[in-house]
């Protein structure tokens, strides 16, 4: 049987984890690669939507990283962005799908060390969680 | 607005469960503004429903789809096309759209997908309140603006009752007496003598109790 490589998808704020991502890759760190990054323009343009439809085209875990609490270029992203996250938590235990895939976190730019130790961290927690229960149920389409 | 709340996701797989291919209708009015039905409610709800399926190994074809308004015939009449071939609808409108659905698509079953609440204003970002019952005789212009139907728990016409502590409600301390916001307004408009005058029980006619209400205008009607 093949070994499980998850497929984790980060949403990062360009002015925080994006660039703590950037300076992680100038450090010669190294993290894992099955986290997929997709940058936004704060993580409080992540939509319920978004990390929804993540799990829906099979991502096995999926992240938000913004800036510090107090940090946020537009003053409250991160926090409506944390807000979101816990509502998704909730509906991914209610359809059983697990909400413990889903996790926000919070880094200033400089943080290069702790962006690879996150991806490191959550990348086995999902390993271990193993495959999003729906990943290999291939859809009709509608 | 109207308010609406989604219902439990349990009761809205168990209403669609016999089905294979829906269509989900949200609506863009009353329901779009309280987040429970709208275009972002209907993306929301499809993908839960389509993974909860997926998960039990059962492939849901939703048809998704969002009206300018559910409760109005003409805008109904746009989701013809798309009604053929599915085998239910789940509206995320209020009891209204649900009801027109019901009443344009007749051998189609409608499920409701939100519980419709009541008719009531935005405290703050993410928060209604009830304002208003719609008892068809309205008495805001003598009760200084505030509506002793929709938040006294006792509709008292002459109020406040004894329960009325500290300016809040017996029922719960988070919830303000009707009668001291009356009172307070009243005063701070100098108003006062208002307060004296009797208010004669209520007739609740208007307000529902002689059956469906129907507003006719002859200058409007066809």
């Amino acid at each position: 049987m093949e070994a499980f490589e998850p497929v984790i998808i980060a949403f990062c704020c360009h002015y925080c984890a994006y660039t703590a991502a950037d300076m992680a890759g100038s450090q010669r760190l190294c993290y894992p690669p099955n986290v997929k990054i997709i940058r936004v323009p704060c993580s409080g343009k992540v939509d319920t939507l978004h990390l929804l439809k993540a799990f829906e085209n099979g991502a096995d875990g999926v992240y938000v990283a913004g800036c510090l609490e107090g940090d946020c270029h537009f003053k409250s992203g991160n926090v409506r962005a944390a807000k979101r996250v816990a509502q998704v938590r909730q509906l991914l235990d209610e359809i059983g799908i697990g909400g413990e895939r889903v996790e926000m976190v919070n880094l200033s730019a400089g943080m290069g060390e702790r962006f690879a130790e996150m991806a490191r961290q959550i990348t086995e927690k999902i390993r271990k969680l193993g495959p999003n229960p729906i990943r290999n149920i291939t859809r009709l389409a509608s | 607005m109207i308010t609406a709340e989604r219902k439990p996701l349990e009761e809205i797989i168990d209403s669609i469960r016999p089905f294979q291919r829906i269509l989900l209708v949200g609506c863009n009015e009353c329901v779009t503004v309280c987040a429970a039905g709208g275009r972002k409610e209907v993306g929301i709800l499809s993908s839960l429903l389509q993974m909860s399926f997926l998960k039990q190994g059962k492939n849901l074809q939703i048809r998704e789809h969002t009206l300018e308004r559910q409760c109005d015939p003409e805008y109904v009449e746009e989701l013809t096309s798309l009604v053929d071939g599915v085998e239910a609808i789940l509206s995320m409108a209020c009891g209204c759209g649900v009801q027109e659905l019901s009443r344009r698509f007749k051998n189609k079953p409608v499920f409701p997908a939100v519980n419709t609440t009541f008719m009531g204003a935005s405290e703050r970002q993410g928060v209604w309140a009830e304002r208003c019952r719609g008892c068809g005789d309205c008495l805001l212009g003598i009760t200084g603006g505030i509506c002793p139907i929709a938040r006294c728990s006792k509709q008292l016409m002459n109020g406040p009752c004894g329960g009325s502590t500290s300016g809040k409600c017996e029922i719960s301390p988070e919830v303000d007496c009707a009668w001291q916001l009356i009172w307070d307004r009243l005063k701070l408009l100098g108003l006062e003598n208002r307060y004296e005058e009797i208010i004669p029980a209520k007739d609740w006619r208007p307000g529902g109790a002689a059956g469906p209400r129907k507003i006719i205008r002859e200058d409007l009607a066809e």
